[in-house]
């Protein structure tokens, strides 16, 4: 419980840090969402090799998911994935019904579109984790009712 | 006496490599010998018979999915002594990201035990992970630190 206060300041304040700091010289908004996005791509390659240190090796690709919706949201967000569906061609969707990053945001419909940069570190975390893991992924993140998000991963074949 | 001391470093491996996803060396450290080109050769050869056994999952009627993949194959070495074969056996390990391991024991005599292979590979493991978790290493390049430096040296053949 304690732990989980830090990471939400940490993960506001990195926002509000990005953003700042790119106000002086461009104010473009997709610049901001990527830099967010790598941070957590790297950060999610390290905690992946972290939390798979004592599992099994993976089956397969649905293996590595539910390994992301249980133990991997777990760590991160102290609750699993409410929802995981897929049309078993490389297309997930992850859905949390209480998306903490998004918990301290009104549920209304006022900040919605402050919500992208709420999420772009999460997309880069599944993504960077998934890369480690040697599954190459775009992941997308919508929201249409606050507190409740879905990420979408697309798997890359190569 | 000198028996004891031989029996020991038997137990130590004589090669460590780590490599990565793509198959190219994080790290590769062996006792300094006259052909050191000979174990990049060594762990270079056993990568095929780690990717066989990662590709073997599923398939085999034990649920074989442990991250230590045990033995891997013994080669012989007739270049350190003419006379007599020189076994070296080398052990193989494959984190969840792909990584693979490889420990080159000399196996002159059989006291080692899986065991010991088992938490070297853990030890390293250990290693490696907080290698990957320092902001300051980027994933994929060659491994330059020295706690895992130190993790390795322990391992190793002590030489003079």
């Amino acid at each position: 419980m304690a732990d989980e206060a830090p990471f939400q300041f940490l993960h506001n304040e990195v926002i509000q840090y990005i953003y700042k700091s790119a106000d002086s010289g461009e104010t473009e908004n997709g610049r901001n969402i990527s830099r967010l996005e790598n941070m957590g791509f790297r950060v999610g390659q390290g905690l992946i090799e972290r939390l798979t240190k004592d599992t099994a090796r993976f089956k397969d690709e649905l293996d590595v998911m539910k390994f992301i919706c249980k133990d991997f949201w777990t760590c991160v967000f102290k609750k699993q994935i409410d929802n995981l569906r897929t049309n078993h061609q490389g297309i997930y969707v992850l859905q949390d019904n209480k998306f903490r990053l998004l918990g301290q945001l009104s549920a209304g419909k006022q900040y919605l579109e402050q919500a992208p940069k709420y999420l772009a570190f999460t997309c880069g975390l599944v993504r960077g984790a998934l890369s480690n893991l040697g599954v190459k992924s775009i992941v997308t993140a919508e929201v249409s009712i606050m507190p409740a998000c879905k990420f979408q991963v697309m798997i890359q074949k190569t | 006496m000198r028996l004891t001391a031989r029996s020991r470093n038997t137990n130590m491996a004589v090669c460590i490599a780590v490599i990565a996803k793509e198959n190219y060396p994080l790290y590769i450290r062996s006792v300094p010998t006259q052909n050191e080109l000979k174990f990049h050769y060594t762990v270079h050869t056993s990568l095929d018979v780690v990717e066989e056994k990662i590709s073997a999952v599923g398939k085999s009627l034990g649920d074989q999915r442990e991250l230590y993949l045990g033995l891997l194959y013994p080669t012989e070495d007739y270049k350190l002594k003419p006379n007599i074969l020189n076994w070296r056996t080398r052990y193989g390990y494959v984190t969840n990201s792909k990584v693979k391991f490889v420990i080159v024991v000399d196996s002159s005599n059989t006291s080692l035990r899986d065991n010991e292979i088992r938490s070297m590979f853990r030890k390293l493991h250990n290693s490696f992970t907080d290698v990957m978790c320092n902001p300051f290493h980027n994933p994929g390049d060659p491994i330059q630190s020295k706690a895992f430096d130190g993790i390795v040296s322990g391992m190793m053949v002590q030489t003079g």
